[in-house]
Order: structure tokens, then C-alpha cells, then sequence
């Protein structure tokens, strides 16, 4: 069985004794995922590579005073969530509120009695309440709703969250930094005049978690269904505790050198010498109890076994599966599968290989590791360009059509910290040469396309 | 720093590759998996009679072992009846029965002494300790011990006040205990009731604020409601996950693979072909089987192969398709005959022999790969009701397994035939399995055991 356009594989027209006909399956030539012809009943496949949990959409309410890390629960977890595919947006009411008061003077205007001020300010929750009905583009079914409360009464935690990400806010943007620090603790104070928290007793029937002391502690109520489960799991994983992230690739490998694309060899003598160069890097770092994670391939364990440390292997870091394709050329594939070489090209995030894999199904056996990357503290993955693409683009918000292209270059280490609420990082190139081992897209990625267009982008090897 | 090239060997067995054994990191754990569990973990429950704690125990300890981390049940009850010849009557439980006491705190002593041995000298990382444990000093006793030793504890509270909850519990698991082996229903439910109050008054449950240092999960009525305080490490954010996507409603899960293959008739393994003839009449049975049942909401998952998604389809409803449930990847061996690995591989036919559940394909995955790609797939089988998994003879082998409590050597040989469902039901403590065969004939079924190998491979075209 030889894999062309995929196609070949659909028809199998059989009559059956039993009362249900033999459904014709076709396999889409992009995703490789069999799916009945058309004129089936069912034709209304969703056809996904990732089973589909979520059936009625889902808001998520964050509740608490100010300077409680609201802004940033809501941004990381829908990071996570756009990540591993569940298309979801923040909405931010005071990012309403700026638009509609252009310049904010002081706390006065959150003052339980500034009855202008309140009638904006329930506005543009409204507002916000329509385009959160707009966003959910599905109109039947229920919106299932699901509360996160952060409570937090520790005054260094609350003042260091002020320092992070108050200071810097278009609100205090021509205050000297005490000034700004006053008024906000004033406004906090507007707040907890008539805060209520979350009841226990009387909202006993709600959905939510309530988190306490930056996760010290959590209290869960009725999780309704799968995406609830795996928010609560995901908020219970992270921590704040300043640490970095250290992304490198495996030194330059053999089949690097070649032009290949996968396959499990060893290093090159340039790759051996990175090798050396990282352990250098590293140690001038001088990282407090570092974790060293590499794939079961033999490059990256190898680069790893220069470092002299203890190292863990994850299967699930291993390079993408490129199928039939494993340890071709560029040119190769051309020559012998031209329609796969242009369906890549067309949507390399969701293109998976004949007998392979893509980088969606990647995504998908990376959430292990990013969840386990959340509880971490330092930590050092020595992966894989297609591997290290998925890490970046969930550290750093990218979506799935730049995922495929991120620049991950061998021998170049990238330090991810955590601040404010993103991710800075440094990229540290570590001075021995290598093969560029990134393919842009080409301008023409039409199937009929000629191979001197499908080759246009490919890097130069030996 | 003048480090030679470390040289790596592939141990053929796993296809891990470890370096050679003179380097100086060569304690390497070569694991398939990786090994989060530093400190050996007591999981220590806590709760008053018939709250759940055993059913949480077991459940939680098949689940470990499962997913690759040795655990054992250590129950303190069990050691009572060992110690006492014949339980009488709940007066055996009251408070100011001292000899009793004596005899109970005795068991607690030697259970834990037993968990010391499990951790040190059978290389247990977990081990879950079952008794009440509803005094504060019963706790520190416990507490105390752990510190001594180096290990962890975590706290799992079950807490219920719903007397149809608490009665059906002890329908399902009290009246059945050996200590009421002789009793009539009814007597039965009184003494154990009068048991339960000899408990209550000494019961304190873990305090919020005292006891606020500990880590611990609170479990309120089956599950509407966790409270989780400093979780310490992966294992612990792992067991709270689990203890929070389980729960007790009745349901079925039906196993099934696809209707018999064309590959299956070539004695082929793997690859991704359609369905024969009698294949395609497996799935028009499994139709009227599972109309038959007559199913409320039932779910249906496949894998991404033609051969499920085929059988799926001739059901007629709505079927999610999983990656993780495709067929267990053969490598270089995808598509061949066993005669034709025997020739090609004859090595790799052997090791796989020697150890079918690490054993690794060449460029493919072993038993033990497959069961972590399965676990989310296992996560979200708990979060459901009825479903009826179709997928394929190892990945089913690893679902048995996890439901059956079978150990990874029994794992690779579970019996899984073709246009066989296999009805799994959830019932006191375990699972009841029904077998049921469709009635139509699949020529193969690709199953050897150990001392056999070749002898065994089954006939084909």
C-alpha cells in the first residue's frame, strides 16, 4: 500500500447482510482522517484530528479584588486553551472601561458612591457581555458557566503583583511610582467595601474554583464537564515562582548534514562540539537545581550526556513522525510525493504525514509536557525543530498558522522567564556553525505547481 | 572540560538509548517513562466507615500501577481480622473498649511497619494507607513515622452525610464483608450502623486552619465538591486529577475491536486496511447489539484508522475519533506476517518474546508506550457513562488491563478476539466483564503465547 494523494484508500463498496449498508470512507488528503462520502447521513463529520469536548460553549468568570491575579489567570489560561485547540478570548472589562473614559484620573472614580462612574462601569459590562454573546457564534445550546475566584489577603504577594503589572498600566502612565502605588491600594480599598466572595453555602450550586494564596489552596464545585475538568487541572499545576525555561535543539546531526529530515542519528562533529558549548552555557548560568529533559532520539541524548547532570527521557518530546517520508530530502519527497510535498505547504499545521504525523497531533502529545513544564521550576528540554516550534509558540501565544514557521535554529539556546504577563526571551546563539535546517513557504503551493517552485525555500545541504 | 564523546548503545530490548557503562552517569534509570517519584508517598485516607474509602483506595492503586507506579493497598482492617479470630458486633468498635484498642492500634503499627518494608525492600513508591484515621492522633502517629522515614503524605478525606449514599454503600460492600458473613441483611445494616456511630464520636476531621501545613484533598458527597490544600509534587497533582474525574454513577463501557481486516485475513500486522466481508458483517451485528441494549446517550469512540471508523459507521450515530486509540505502532514490522518477521527480524522476534510488555518494535512502540498514550483516554473513560470504545487488539489489552487490574506481564496475552464486546459494568469494588461473541466467524485471531512463538502463529491465507 503505497501512500500517493491518500485517495486510493477510500472506496470499499460491499453489500452486507446486515441492516446497516458498508459506508463508503474516504481519507482527506490533508489530515489523513477517514470520513464517509458525502452522501452519507452523517456527512456532518466534524472530521477533526482531536476529539471534540466541547459542546456548549463555556464562560469563564474571574472574580476577586483587585491586584489578585485575575488578568493573569485569564491570559495564561487562554493561552493553554488556544494551544491545545479550544478556540477561546479574554475579554477585559477594564480595558472596556479605558475606551470609554479616555483618561483615568484617580480611585475616586471606583468609589461605591460615584453613581456616574458606576453607571459606565455596568455598561461596559454589558458591552462586553454582547460581544462574548457575538464570539459564541453557535446560538443553540446553553452557555455553561464557570467561576475562578482568587482570594489572597498576603500583603507582600499583593504589593509585588502591583509592582509587576500596575505600575506599568496605561492608567499610571504619567505617575512616578509611589503616587501610583497609593492609588491603587485606594482603589482596592473601593472594592472591599462591598466584596462578596464567592458563598459556599448559597452558591453551592454553582460551577466554580475558588484559589487561595497564589494556589496554596483551591476549593472545587461542581465541575460540569470535560474543558471545566481540565481548567481546573491546569490552574492547579501553575505557580508564580520565578524561574527560567531553557529551549535548545539537539547539536547538529548527521542527517542534518544531509539534507535528511528525521530519521535517529548521532551527532556531527560540529553538533558534538555544541554539545560541549552548551555545558559551558549552562553552567555559567548558574541555575539553581536544573532538570534536564531530552526525546528517546539519540541526538538530543546525546547533546545531553555532555552536560554531566542527571536527565530525564520523554518519549513525548521525540521529533514529528514524518512517515513515509522519514529521512528523505527535500528533493526526495518532491520527486516521489509531490501532491503530499504542496498539501504541506497549503496548511503545514494540520498536514500530517502518510503513516505520520502533524503538528496539530503533536500539540497533543506535547500537553504532558507542558503541563508538567507549568509545575517545573528551571528546566532545560533538549528537543527537536518541530518540537521546539509547539514549546515556543505556547510560551509565547503564537497561533497555529505561525506555529510551523517559528525560527528554532540548531545550536541556539532560547531562555524563556516569565514576566509580567508574558514570557521574555533571550536568544543565545552559541558559536558553532550549522546547517539551516528551516524551510519558509514557498510562494506557489498549488499541487500542479513545477519542483523548481516546491524547491524554492529548501536550505542548502551536502 | 575535556569530556570525551559519551557513546551511546541502544539496549535492544526498549530501544532506549543509555550510554555505555563506564560513563560515570550510568546509574540511568533508562526508563521508558519518566520517574517523577523521588520520595515514596503515603496517600492516607480518612473518613468514617462506608464513606468510600477502600473503593477510593483500590481504584486509586490500579490506577497507579497502571500507568507505571508500583502501589499497594495497605488495609488496616484487613489486619484486624487477621489478629481477631471472629468479628461479633460493633462493640468491638467502642470507644472504651481498651482491649480492642490495644488490639487496633497494634494492626495500625504493623500495617505501617509492612509499608516500610514495601517502600525499602520491594521497591514500592506509593503506598496507600486504608483505615479511618478519624483522630487527630491516629494522623500524627502516622505523620510522625513518615518523617522518620523520609516519605510523603497526602491526606484524602472522604466526607458524606447523604444516608441514601451511605446506605448504598453498605449494601454494595459492607454486607458482603467477611465480618457479616453469617448475619442476615437486616442485622447486618444495624450493627454496622451502631459501628459507625462508635466512630463519630471521636471523628475529627482534617481542620482547615490546623491541620493547614498538611497536604491533603477533602472529598464532600461523592465528588460535588474538592478542597485541595499544597499539593507538593507531580504525583499528588496526578492522584488529585484522578480523585477528580472519577465517580459512582452506574454505566457500561463496551470494548470491542474492529470487524475482522483484510490484513487480519493475510496474517498481516498493523498497517491501516479495510474491513472483509465478514468484517463488514460484525459491524451490522454490533449495530443491533448495541440497539439491542438499549442504551440511554451512549458514546461512541474510535481510533483514526479505516477499520474502526468503518465499524463505527455502520452504527448509525455520532462517533468521536481518537488518535490515541490507533493500533500499537509495529515500526519496520508494519504489514508483515510473523513468518516474514521471523525471517527479516528474527532477533526482534525473540526479544519480544522475553518481554512483550517493554518490548519496543523497531522504529515503533512497545505495550508500555501504548498505556501512556492511553491515559488520557483512560481520564476521560472515568468522566463518562455509557461508551463503547471500538478500537484494536493491543490498545483493548491495555483498557482490560486497566479496568481488570492486570499486571503488566499478564497485560500483552489478555484475550481480546475479533467480533467479541466485552461489557464492562462497575460493581462494588471491581468490574463484572461480560463476553459476549456476535456469531460471526473471524478466520484469525493474532494471539501467541510465550513458550510458543512460531508454533503458535495462527493460520492465514
Amino acid at each position: 500500500m503505497e501512500a500517493d494523494g491518500g485517495c486510493r484508500h477510500g472506496l470499499v463498496s460491499l453489500t452486507v447482510g446486515g441492516p446497516a449498508e458498508q459506508k463508503e470512507l474516504t481519507q482527506t488528503p490533508l489530515l489523513k482522517i477517514w470520513v464517509p462520502w458525502m452522501g452519507s447521513s452523517l456527512n456532518r463529520r466534524r472530521g477533526s484530528s482531536v476529539p471534540q469536548f466541547t459542546n456548549s460553549p463555556t464562560m469563564i468568570v474571574m472574580v476577586g479584588l483587585p491586584a489578585r491575579g485575575k488578568t493573569y489567570i485569564s491570559k495564561k489560561l487562554t493561552r493553554y486553551l488556544n494551544w491545545i485547540g479550544v478556540p477561546t478570548r479574554v475579554f477585559n472589562v477594564g480595558q472596556y472601561r479605558r475606551e470609554a473614559v479616555q483618561t483615568y484620573k484617580n480611585f475616586e472614580f471606583f468609589r461605591a458612591d460615584n453613581e456616574e462612574a458606576m453607571a459606565i462601569r455596568k455598561a461596559c459590562a454589558a458591552a462586553a457581555l454582547k460581544d462574548v454573546a457575538a464570539y459564541f457564534t453557535k446560538e443553540q445550546g446553553q452557555v455553561a458557566v464557570f467561576f475562578v475566584e482568587s482570594m489572597c489577603d498576603d500583603p507582600d504577594i499583593i504589593a509585588e503583583n502591583i509592582q509587576q503589572v500596575k505600575l506599568g498600566s496605561p492608567d499610571y502612565v504619567d505617575r512616578d511610582t509611589e503616587e501610583a502605588m497609593r492609588d491603587f491600594i485606594q482603589r482596592i480599598k473601593c472594592y472591599e467595601a462591598t466584596y462578596v466572595p464567592i458563598d459556599d453555602e448559597r452558591d453551592r450550586k454553582l460551577s466554580y474554583i475558588k484559589i487561595f494564596n497564589v494556589g496554596s489552596r483551591y476549593l472545587v464545585n461542581r465541575v460540569q464537564d470535560h474543558i471545566q475538568s481540565r481548567i481546573v487541572y491546569y490552574l492547579m499545576n501553575i505557580h508564580v515562582t520565578p524561574r527560567s525555561i531553557y529551549l535548545s535543539r539537539h547539536g547538529e546531526s548527521e542527517l542534518n548534514l544531509l539534507g535528511r529530515i528525521g530519521g535517529d542519528s548521532g551527532l556531527s562533529p560540529r553538533g558534538q562540539r555544541y554539545a560541549k558549548a552548551l555545558a559551558g552555557f549552562i553552567e555559567g548560568q548558574n541555575i539553581s537545581n536544573l532538570k534536564v529533559w531530552t526525546s528517546h532520539m539519540k541526538r538530543t541524548i546525546q547533546t545531553a550526556e555532555a552536560l554531566g547532570v542527571q536527565y530525564e527521557q520523554w518519549k513525548a518530546l521525540n521529533e514529528i513522525d514524518a512517515g513515509v517520508c522519514e529521512e528523505l530530502t527535500y528533493e526526495e519527497i518532491q520527486e516521489n510525493f509531490p501532491e503530499e510535498f504542496a498539501l504541506r505547504d497549503q496548511d503545514k499545521y494540520r498536514y500530517r504525514y502518510p503513516k505520520g504525523e502533524s503538528y496539530e497531533d503533536m500539540v497533543h502529545r506535547l500537553e504532558p509536557v507542558i503541563m508538567e513544564l507549568e509545575r517545573q521550576e528551571n528546566v532545560l528540554v533538549v528537543c527537536h525543530q518541530a518540537v521546539m516550534r509547539c514549546l515556543l509558540a505556547y510560551f509565547l501565544n503564537k497561533p497555529a498558522g505561525d506555529l510551523p514557521y517559528l525560527r528554532c535554529p540548531l545550536h541556539t539556546v532560547l531562555k524563556l522567564t516569565p514576566v509580567a504577563y508574558g514570557c521574555k526571551v533571550e536568544t543565545f546563539f552559541l558559536n558553532i556553525e550549522a546547517v539551516n535546517t528551516h524551510r519558509e513557504r514557498p510562494t506557489n503551493v498549488d499541487i500542479s505547481r513545477k519542483p523548481e517552485d516546491a524547491l524554492q525555500t529548501v536550505p542548502d545541504h551536502i | 572540560m575535556s569530556q570525551k564523546q559519551a557513546r551511546l548503545t541502544q539496549n535492544p530490548l526498549q530501544k532506549i538509548w543509555v550510554p555505555n557503562v563506564n560513563s560515570k552517569l550510568f546509574r540511568r534509570r533508562g526508563s521508558s517513562v519518566p520517574q517523577f517519584t523521588n520520595s515514596p508517598t503515603m496517600i492516607v485516607m480518612v473518613g468514617l466507615p462506608a464513606r468510600g474509602k477502600t473503593y477510593i483506595s483500590k481504584k486509586l492503586t490500579r490506577y497507579l500501577n497502571w500507568i507505571g507506579v508500583p502501589t499497594r493497598v495497605f488495609n488496616v482492617g484487613q489486619y484486624r481480622r487477621d489478629a481477631t479470630r471472629s468479628y461479633n458486633s460493633y462493640e468491638f468498635f467502642k470507644p472504651d473498649n481498651e482491649e480492642a484498642m490495644k488490639i487496633r492500634k497494634a494492626c495500625a503499627i504493623t500495617a505501617l511497619k509492612d509499608v516500610c518494608s514495601y517502600f525499602n525492600r520491594q521497591e514500592g513508591q506509593v503506598a496507600v494507607f486504608d483505615a479511618t484515621n478519624t483522630t487527630q492522633e491516629r494522623r500524627e502517629v502516622i505523620l510522625s513515622f513518615a518523617k522518620e522515614n523520609g516519605y510523603k503524605v497526602f491526606f484524602v478525606e472522604s466526607i458524606c452525610e447523604d444516608p441514601e449514599i451511605i446506605a448504598e454503600n453498605i449494601k454494595q460492600v459492607k454486607l458482603s464483608s467477611p465480618d457479616y458473613v453469617d448475619c442476615d441483611k437486616e442485622e447486618a445494616v444495624a450493627d454496622f450502623l451502631k459501628r459507625i456511630e462508635c466512630y463519630k464520636v471521636a471523628y475529627t476531621p482534617l481542620d482547615d486552619d490546623k491541620d493547614r501545613n498538611l497536604s491533603f484533598i477533602k472529598i464532600f458527597n461523592v465528588g460535588s465538591r474538592y478542597l485541595v490544600n499544597r499539593v507538593q509534587d507531580h504525583i499528588q497533582s496526578r492522584i488529585v486529577y484522578y480523585l477528580m474525574n472519577i465517580h459512582v454513577t452506574p454505566r457500561s463501557i463496551y470494548l470491542s475491536r474492529h470487524g475482522e481486516s483484510e490484513l487480519n485475513l493475510l496474517g498481516r500486522i498493523g498497517g491501516d486496511s479495510g474491513l472483509s466481508p465478514r468484517g463488514a458483517r460484525f459491524a451490522g451485528a454490533l449495530s443491533t447489539y448495541m440497539q439491542d441494549q438499549s442504551i440511554s446517550d451512549l458514546k461512541v469512540w474510535t481510533s483514526h484508522m479505516k477499520r474502526t471508523i468503518q465499524t463505527a459507521e455502520a452504527l448509525g450515530v455520532q462517533y468521536e475519533q481518537w488518535k490515541a486509540l490507533n493500533e500499537i505502532d509495529a515500526g519496520v514490522c508494519e504489514d508483515m506476517t510473523y513468518e516474514e518477521i521471523q525471517e527479516n527480524y528474527p532477533e526482534e522476534f525473540a526479544l519480544r518474546d522475553q518481554d512483550k510488555y517493554r518490548y519496543r518494535y523497531p522504529k515503533g512502540e512497545s505495550y508500555e508506550d501504548l498505556v501512556q498514550r492511553l491515559e488520557p483516554v483512560i481520564m476521560e473513560l472515568e468522566r463518562q457513562e455509557n461508551i463503547l470504545v471500538i478500537c484494536h487488539q493491543a490498545v483493548m489489552r491495555c483498557l482490560l488491563a486497566y479496568f481488570l487490574d492486570k499486571s503488566a506481564d499478564e497485560l500483552p496475552y489478555l484475550k481480546c478476539p475479533l467480533h467479541t464486546v466485552l461489557k464492562l459494568t462497575p460493581v462494588a469494588y471491581g468490574c463484572k466483564v461480560e463476553s459476549v461473541f456476535l456469531n460471526i466467524e473471524a478466520n484469525v485471531d493474532v494471539d501467541r503465547d510465550p513458550e510458543e512463538a512460531l508454533e503458535t502463529v495462527p493460520d492465514h491465507i
